[in-house]
């Protein structure tokens, strides 16, 4: 449980740290103490949907921290045979990698107001993320021809788990990205709405692909 | 400051202002709607439990009596009522619930910031819900595994339910997260992104706190039963050893190699132990601002109750071994949990001397709130105390798998939660419906309640120092145990039964109220916070009319010296009353 352990120091200690800049000498039953400032969030106006897209990457840390934890206290256990992964991982990731590249191009764009450049941006992003989700689930066939089962041992079936976990939270992304492409290739929609959503998907790509490479990572190393 | 409140957007709301019927009370995404369709199934699956324990019960006190009861059903009652009590009903109750009402109102917004979000998060809800029930009625019926659900044995031939029953307990928990996830979501970003001007953090009602502290600790926390759930789907349903030994079952190989039952206790734990404070920190802010306005008088020690809300959070994450002692667990990290487990009393003992130091000297009204109110800080004391017993892995060692430790766990999160949630409803009952409730039949609901609970719990400490196991269906012919026990045991299940009866006080009062009911004034405690400063009565969809309010001071601005009313509400402005510290606060 060690990872989940840190992991939660790390999350608490920020929470504690602005929590503690918030009320430190506060004196909340003196006049006016605050003057009749208005209130603005941490990260100023106009942020609900970043502030509700960080506490839900809080959460899916959480759930793959913990997983994680699992796989590490399952590891020591007598049973466990390290498995060797497809080779198509490496194209797979190498697509993730290059998505979010061509995410955060297009995110660019869109704060620049580059306009032309949103709708091959999206769609390069979705194909090549589509890519990994199918070349995920080639890996798997791969395995299971090869006999590699869920149930032939706890290694696989974590395996299959932490992949199948993963593409999960990609594909609901892709329900959002979905959105904003439709929007953009419609020509429909806010200009402002639709950067703030490629904005916030830039931010949730970036996030799945370093989830991924630990993932991997991990994978490879045990 | 160019910042615009996020509820003061009228656009946003605009395009949810319920027009029809089904929009306005069906499909509705007003958060007072959906917080009222989020207790109403809370409360009425919570008496689905009810009805389940006192089946337990009459097993309990008058053995074989009874041929509706058999072993197997009897499991089913007692893991059923314990994971409808303290998922679908306490933490349904709390956040879904008086988090979705409060919230906004309290801190000054139209809304929740995503509103139909906020709808979804209420109708995947019920669906869990629904899941639930459904595995009531499935060959083999509902699981009864013990809510805590540990495999082997929820899993494996002998345990009841072991087929849909077990599957369906496990879909509807992962149900029931999203649908947290997605209400927990919007809690925290409306109360960082919604408050209304000048409602700073540190002038929010305590209720506010303890729902916000408790939505954090609910979307950290909660993945952990969801990873269980879901591995332990897979050992169900594709064999894998996630969590499953070796084992044989009755002669035959069911397949599983090696797995580990403890990684299951320590995820589930992970989750369960800070599901405790999910359900506790509400309750702890709720009654902070219930204690306060009953007894006229500013909480004592605000900021350190904040604090204190806040520490309980952070430590709770590190006490969950405590509930696996008796799994066998090196003696280094024992002393660890039961450092951790002691520390944990601090913050809670403060709080604990802060409401009853708010009561000293304050003008106490003895209304029904304020019954319930006082009637939770002895059964907290009380169970805590107890608490602090178990957290000794000495202590808990003996007392493990007893009725000290049900007594126990009833008295902190069963009994103190459940009075703050009548509290509460009694205390919001005339802003939600307008109406008020009569009093001496409140007062009566509350006092057979609170001394017919005592009287189910104490006894149990008792049988539990004698060495009464728990969850055994029949004792038998048990030597050690003295006939009296079983004598005990009847006279629980009688107190047992009369509580369950007398909470149809609570339904008779509060349909009396709807329907003959007088009509409430729009303050009628004289409070302070500002749901009780609408413009409406009761507050209509988007909360404050056309403007929304401007908070000048905290919510406990009680009895300030030199002022005529005994209350300030926080949105008076500085030049029209005084802060409570400016006059001297010697009071």
């Amino acid at each position: 449980m060690t990872i989940a352990l840190l992991f939660l120091a790390a999350i608490l200690a920020t929470l504690l740290g602005w929590l503690l800049k918030q009320t430190f000498n506060a004196a909340p039953w003196e006049a006016e103490v605050v003057g009749d400032a208005a209130h603005h969030g941490p990260f100023g106006d106009d942020k609900a949907k970043f502030i509700a897209l960080l506490t839900f990457l809080a959460v899916v840390c959480s759930f793959f921290a913990l997983i994680l934890s699992a796989y590490s206290l399952r590891m020591d256990l007598g049973d466990w045979v390290p498995m060797t992964e497809p080779q198509l991982l490496w194209t797979n990731t190498v697509m993730l990698i290059v998505a979010s590249a061509v995410f955060q191009w297009t995110r660019n764009a869109s704060v620049a107001g580059q306009q032309s450049r949103l709708q091959p941006g999206l769609l390069i992003t979705g194909v090549l993320t589509l890519g990994f989700v199918l070349g995920q689930f080639i890996a798997w066939q791969q395995l299971q021809s090869s006999g590699q089962y869920v149930t032939t041992n706890p290694s696989n079936a974590f395996f299959y788990f932490l992949t199948g976990a993963h593409a999960v939270h990609i594909i609901g992304g892709m329900f959002v990205w979905a959105r904003a492409t439709t929007k953009v290739v419609l020509g429909k929609g806010d200009a402002s709405e639709i950067r703030r959503s490629i904005e916030l998907c830039t931010i949730y790509w970036h996030f799945l692909l370093i989830v991924w490479l630990i993932l991997f990572g991990l994978l490879l190393q045990t | 400051m160019s910042y615009v409140a996020i509820a003061d957007r009228d656009h946003e709301q605009e395009h949810h202002d319920p027009q029809t019927f089904i929009t306005k009370y069906v499909y509705s995404q007003d958060h007072k709607v959906i917080a009222l369709q989020y207790g109403g199934t809370a409360i009425l699956v919570g008496l689905i439990a009810l009805g389940l324990s006192a089946m337990m019960r009459l097993q309990l006190g008058f053995p074989d009596e009874f041929s509706f009861i058999n072993p197997e059903n009897y499991y089913q009652f007692i893991t059923m009522h314990g994971m409808i009590m303290v998922i679908y009903l306490l933490t349904a109750l709390f956040l879904g619930g008086f988090g979705n009402y409060l919230i906004p109102l309290m801190i000054g917004s139209r809304d929740m910031v995503f509103p139909f979000l906020n709808m979804l998060s209420y109708w995947v809800y019920l669906l869990s819900v629904i899941i639930l029930i459904i595995s009531f009625f499935v060959p083999g019926g509902s699981t009864g595994a013990g809510w805590t659900l540990y495999p082997p044995q929820a899993i494996m031939q002998g345990t009841p339910g072991i087929d849909m029953g077990i599957i369906l307990m496990l879909v509807s928990l992962a149900v029931f997260i999203v649908a947290f996830t997605m209400g927990g979501l919007n809690y925290v970003t409306t109360v960082l992104q919604a408050r209304c001007k000048g409602m700073t953090l540190m002038r929010m009602p305590l209720s506010v706190w303890g729902i916000f502290i408790a939505t954090i600790l609910g979307l950290l926390a909660f993945p952990a039963l969801l990873v269980s759930a879901i591995m332990m789907i897979f050992d169900k349903t594709l064999l894998t050893s996630f969590f499953m030994p070796a084992i044989s079952s009755m002669g035959t190989d069911p397949g599983y190699t090696g797995g580990s039952p403890i990684l299951f206790q320590h995820l589930f734990w992970f989750f369960g132990h800070p599901e405790v404070y999910i359900v506790a920190l509400p309750a702890f802010g709720i009654v902070s601002d219930l204690l306060s306005t009953h007894a006229r008088k500013n909480i004592f020690g605000y900021r350190m109750m904040v604090w204190a809300i806040i520490a309980i959070g952070g430590l709770s994450f590190v006490v969950w071994a405590h509930h696996m002692y008796v799994s066998g667990m090196n003696p280094y990290f024992g002393f660890f949990f039961a450092t951790t487990t002691l520390i944990i009393a601090v913050p809670t003992a403060i709080k604990v001397y802060n409401w009853v130091l708010t009561l000293w000297e304050g003008n106490i009204h003895l209304r029904t709130p304020m019954l319930f109110s006082i009637g939770f800080i002895f059964t907290f004391i009380h169970g805590g105390l107890t608490g602090l017993f178990l957290g000794n892995v000495t202590i808990d060692l003996p007392l493990s798998d007893t009725y000290f430790v049900v007594a126990h766990f009833h008295m902190v999160m069963g009994v103190s939660p459940i009075l703050v949630v009548f509290g509460a409803i009694y205390h919001w009952w005339p802003k939600i419906t307008g109406k008020m409730y009569n009093e001496t039949l409140g007062k009566w609901h509350f006092w057979m309640t609170f001394l017919g609970t005592y009287a189910i719990y104490l006894p149990m400490h008792y049988l539990g120092f004698a060495g009464v196991p728990r969850r055994y269906f029949a004792m038998g012919n048990t030597e050690f145990l003295p006939d009296s026990a079983q004598d005990l045991n009847a006279a629980i299940t009688i107190s047992a039964l009369f509580v369950a009866a007398t909470q149809l006080l609570f339904f008779i009062n509060m349909i009396w109220s709807l329907t003959r009911g007088p009509k409430s004034d729009p303050n009628p405690w004289d409070a302070t916070t500002l749901e009780w400063q609408t413009p409406d009565h009761p507050p209509k969809h988007g909360n404050w009319g056309h403007e929304l309010p401007e908070v000048h001071r905290w919510a406990y601005d009680y009895s300030v010296p030199g002022y005529e009313d005994d209350f300030i509400p926080q949105n008076v402005p500085s030049d029209v009353a005084p802060a409570g510290r400016d006059h001297g606060g010697e009071h």
